[in-house]
């Protein structure tokens, strides 16, 4: 019994930095995990992470300017996402080139700078911080950044919600009823960007993308419903938040806690992947009689 | 005196080129659709039938020319279905309540008041008990009879048709055309791309014959002669990428 509680609650009762670090990843989930459920439906999976990429040289910039201050890696993350996905969104409308291919161009661009700025200065382990986060570190500040970004997105989601999932599914529809569809894309992809900047002091920049993908990933293989799925990929965020600071304090320093999460996320959506009801592949491979209607 | 009454036509085209990348798809059409008609569009393929009704609401501009919508009113248009994602994770109910839009918008509630207009447009297609079905288990026929619902309750004045009925069973074709009937007895102004001539002689009093231009336009018996098909036929030229200018439009 005592053991169990070591394990499972312990860690969390006895370290504020553990109690920290598991707020900040179920505000993160709350958020994060609607956003990438939007992300897939709209055949965007990938975007989240070139957006990740492309925040890099605003983060370096103000990491170069103010050093490790929250406030200015914020606002220059900030800044470049949305430098790039205005950028990208708007060579897609004037130019014949599609937004997939111009953002690919533009988020390389910024990759590239972003590493170059932070080599300028820092050193790898620098590199290594923002690119990997370090969730056993949150202060009050970030805490209060995560909970202001989670806050704000539900709220926007929410006003958003019917043109957003008409977009989705009939983009011709919702043009020829409304003419939102361009500010309500430019909207979602600004949330994809605060989310991300959000995720970043976690995580780092190619975390927060895990956190974002792979619970919507997951869940896709449970249900066919929207509202359920955004509920279900929120919970498996959640969850493997959870299991992965349990597990990596477990392992003590062997398993820093940012890749043991997204691990925990990777094992659920494998195991969505394996016996998921909707599609799954046991589903697949172990076929069962079919019904008489 | 007894009063002339003159309708405004619910759609005038003055001389309407449309294309793309300057290449017209269909050029110098003059005419109207006047209000509470119920009009086929015909035509070989790439003769810019459907490039027509694009036009007329609104997703392309004119390349050259004038369309005048009569003011005010509410224009619905259900294009070729190909632009719609049929794996995203929605129900019927949800789909069809969206022809709801132009009375709730993006933030307008849908409330207990609209349930029941939702259920008899579901109804009125023949889908009842498909109201939580996910779009991705329905076959073609039954996508369709959704997205007539869904206009059933866009309660349009000026309906637009691209190829309705193309790739669907009899029967649901005969019921999707009781409700185009519908709207007709209801005086809304129905245009309508079609590719069966029987069922346009059979259902549609006015037809326009278009071959990247008008062939010919007004009663049906009188458009759909063998003579007039015939020319539509050898109209539709080939695509030339060296095009000069159109040399009507010195004049």
């Amino acid at each position: 019994m005592t053991q169990l509680y070591d394990l499972f609650i312990g860690p969390f009762a006895e370290f504020d930095f553990m109690r920290r670090a598991l707020v900040g990843i179920f505000v993160l989930s709350v958020a994060a995990a609607p956003i990438g459920v939007f992300l897939m439906l709209r055949r965007m999976s990938l975007t989240g992470d070139a957006m990740a990429h492309a925040i890099l040289p605003g983060a370096a910039i103000g990491y170069l300017v103010a050093g490790f201050s929250l406030s200015a890696m914020t606002l220059g993350g900030l800044v470049a996402g949305f430098a790039v996905a205005l950028a990208a969104g708007a060579v897609a409308r004037v130019t014949v080139m599609k937004e997939d291919a111009s953002l690919a161009a533009f988020y390389l661009i910024s990759l590239a700078l972003g590493v170059t700025i932070v080599s300028l200065r820092g050193s790898a382990i620098d590199l290594f911080h923002v690119l990997f986060g370090n969730v056993l570190a949150l202060d009050d500040d970030v805490l209060v950044l995560l909970a202001g970004v989670t806050t704000l997105t539900l709220l926007l989601l929410a006003a958003l919600y019917r043109p957003l999932v008409m977009e989705c599914v009939d983009p011709g529809f919702l043009r020829s009823v409304s003419r939102s569809g361009g500010w309500v894309h430019l909207t979602f992809l600004a949330l994809v960007v605060l989310n991300l900047v959000a995720g970043f002091h976690a995580l780092g920049t190619l975390l927060a993308v895990g956190m974002m993908m792979l619970p919507a990933a997951a869940a896709r293989f449970w249900t066919a419903d929207i509202t359920r799925l955004i509920l279900l990929a929120s919970g498996f965020g959640m969850a493997s938040g959870y299991a992965g600071l349990v597990v990596s304090y477990a392992a003590g320093s062997n398993l820093p806690a940012g890749p043991a999460i997204i691990l925990a996320a990777g094992t659920l959506y494998l195991g969505s992947l394996l016996i998921g009801s909707q599609g799954g592949l046991a589903r697949r491979l172990l076929p069962r009689p079919h019904l008489q209607r | 005196m007894k009063r002339v009454f003159e309708p405004v036509p619910a759609i005038r085209l003055d001389d309407l080129t449309l294309g793309y990348d300057r290449h017209p798809a269909v050029h110098h059409l003059c005419g109207e659709i006047a209000q509470g008609s119920l009009t086929a569009i015909v035509g070989p393929n790439g003769a810019g039938k459907s490039t027509l009704l694009k036009g007329i609401a609104g997703a392309l501009t004119p390349l050259d020319g004038g369309l005048t919508l009569a003011k005010g009113k509410r224009l619905a248009y259900l294009p070729q279905s190909a632009d719609l994602d049929r794996s995203f994770p929605i129900h019927v109910y949800d789909l069809v309540a969206m022809g709801l839009w132009g009375s709730a918008g993006i933030f307008g509630r849908i409330g207990f008041g609209a349930k029941a207009k939702i259920e008899q447009a579901i109804a009125a297609v023949g889908l009842t008990g498909f109201e939580r079905r996910p779009i991705s288990n329905l076959s073609g026929g039954q996508m369709q009879r959704v997205l007539f619902a869904r206009l059933l309750l866009q309660d349009a004045d000026i309906i637009l048709l691209d190829e309705p009925f193309t790739a669907i069973d009899a029967r649901t074709t005969s019921d999707l055309l009781a409700l185009v009937q519908r709207w007709h007895g209801e005086s809304r102004t129905v245009v309508a791309v079609l590719h069966d001539i029987e069922t346009v002689r059979r259902a549609f009093p006015q037809t326009l014959l278009l071959a990247r231009e008008t062939v010919a336009w007004g009663a049906t018996a009188e458009v759909l002669t063998p003579a007039n098909l015939l020319k539509a036929r050898q109209m539709v030229e080939a695509f030339d990428s060296h095009a000069a200018p159109c040399e009507r439009d010195a004049a």
